[in-house]
């Protein structure tokens, strides 16, 4: 691991300020995946900037949304009894992340930033475009069983891993930040960019924006979500297609519908053709599966990973079909 | 930097680069917690920190200045082997036990968040107030911390019958 400097930051603006004055700095947040990365070498910060005592309170709003710290932990996120009970959706998206011992250190804000885990990103003996950019991929005609069958370009085709992010992109949150430039607030969902020709940059962050806060809006019939994630053992590995859902059936037909993808894309898949394709149609298994062709029309299999197409569009069924209260 | 590990306070100052896991076993002689795959995937490092389980090997030792941290040497108590200890050895919760100061820290942390009410993956109504901690959820809760020796019956039924709901 290459030297840095350390310092413990006790507010936003104490964050911004050490990151005003240091050259190189990253924010650290529980470690989980920057020491890892570090230690492999992608990551090389000259100086790192702890701010997990920053706020991490989660708090319903006024207009009965919730509003969670970036600091966090996953743990805390699951064990809150708003989250379990109005978005349960984010609750058993966030269990369904690393193992306990992770979610006890992992952050919210560092678990929206956390990185790929292709593998050749990882390997600095192999072509990486998002670890050295313009160097090739290895990974577009290599073993590519786990990457992206939507959204990715001729330069990288590594899936984001975050399950927490699927379910918060399902449930419109919106990220609050702070900077140099000052604070705003976007949608999740525009937070994380498609690679194009860039893979490199992964967000519309800049290089010294803080994320403070994660806010999510009301949304009454999100008590009736949940999160499905298919992996090749049944408890700690990354999805190979996950499924996050909320719907709202009334007389038979589906009024409203929220649904993400995880494992498929780039970034956290909001699942917009498939939500159109879905409200005011009947709640029934042959609409399911419209949905879910509408929503994957535009997904290409790589040598390994065909099998994701037909896998998404049986879990996203199968997901409906249990908040609509269908026998599997 | 002052860290406070098994009830007694140490003094260290060390690199940034230091990780907690290398801290405990290579300064300050306390090896209980095993170095596996130094990437957060294995579990054998698992310590407490005020109570809670975590990859001490992903911890970096500066960020936890100041915490209590609970290491395998820590967990017997005066009148001998913590409880959980016994029921390994009484259940064969080990063969090669590398693994096994790592599952001991995290079985003991694990029922401590259910007692809090902390629901995982597999529990079916997430507004519970309490959960059952039957064989599925002992094995989903246990899921960070891999025994390469395939030791999981043993280590399920010794947690099973010290803090389970299900009594073997």
């Amino acid at each position: 691991m290459k030297p840095f400097t350390y310092a413990r930051a006790s507010s936003v603006q104490d964050a911004l300020r050490l990151a005003g004055t240091t050259a190189g700095a990253k924010y650290l947040g529980g470690g989980t995946n920057l020491v890892d990365l570090m230690r492999e070498t992608v990551e090389r910060p000259d100086a790192l900037i702890d701010v997990t005592a920053l706020p991490a309170e989660i708090e319903v709003t006024q207009d009965g949304g919730l509003v969670i710290g970036a600091a966090a932990k996953n743990t805390a996120l699951a064990r809150n009894r708003t989250v379990r009970e109005r978005y349960p959706v984010l609750a058993r998206a966030v269990l369904a992340g690393g193992s306990a011992q992770i979610r006890n250190m992992a952050t919210v804000g560092g678990n929206v930033l956390q990185r790929t885990r292709c593998t050749y990103f990882y390997d600095d003996a192999a072509r990486c475009n998002k670890r050295v950019p313009d160097a090739g991929c290895d990974a577009i005609d290599g073993f590519n069983r786990m990457h992206a069958i939507l959204g990715g370009s001729s330069a990288c085709v590594a899936t984001h891993p975050s399950d927490m992010c699927v379910a918060l992109v399902a449930l419109d949150a919106v990220v609050h930040t702070d900077g140099s430039a000052g604070s705003r607030s976007m949608r999740l969902v525009d937070l994380h960019r498609l690679p194009g020709g860039q893979p490199e940059v992964e967000t519309e962050l800049t290089p010294d924006e803080l994320i403070t806060a994660v806010e999510l809006p009301q949304l009454p019939f999100a008590a009736r979500s949940t999160y499905r994630k298919v992996r090749d053992r049944a408890s700690y590995a990354f999805a190979l297609v996950s499924v996050a859902a909320a719907l709202d059936v009334a007389d038979g037909a589906v009024r409203d519908v929220r649904l993400a993808l995880g494992g498929v894309a780039p970034k956290p898949w909001r699942a917009w053709k498939a939500e159109r394709a879905l409200r005011g149609q009947p709640a029934t298994r042959a609409s399911f599966h419209a949905a879910a062709d509408a929503e994957l029309a535009d997904a290409a299999g790589l040598r390994d990973n065909g099998f994701k197409i037909e896998l998404a569009r049986q879990t996203i069924a199968a997901v409906l079909a249990g908040l609509a209260g269908q026998r599997p | 930097m002052e860290i406070v590990i098994n009830g007694r306070t140490f003094e260290f100052s060390a690199d940034p680069r230091t990780s907690l896991l290398d801290l405990l076993r290579d300064h300050l002689g306390l090896p209980g917690a095993k170095k596996g795959c130094n990437q957060g995937a294995c579990g054998a490092c698992t310590v407490l920190a005020d109570g809670e389980r975590i990859n001490a090997c992903l911890a970096l030792a500066v960020q936890y200045q100041g915490r209590a941290i609970t290491s395998v040497e820590g967990l017997r108590g005066e009148s001998g082997l913590h409880p959980l200890q016994r029921a390994f050895i009484e259940h064969d919760g080990f063969q090669c036990g590398f693994c096994t100061p790592g599952q001991l820290c995290s079985a003991v942390a694990m029922a401590g968040e259910v007692e809090r009410g902390l629901p995982s993956f597999v529990t079916e109504d997430l507004s519970a107030d309490a959960v059952a901690l039957d064989h599925d959820e002992i094995r989903e809760r246990m899921s960070g911390n891999l025994c390469r020796c395939g030791a999981y019956n043993g280590i399920i039924e010794a947690i099973t019958a010290t803090v389970g709901t299900e009594r073997v």
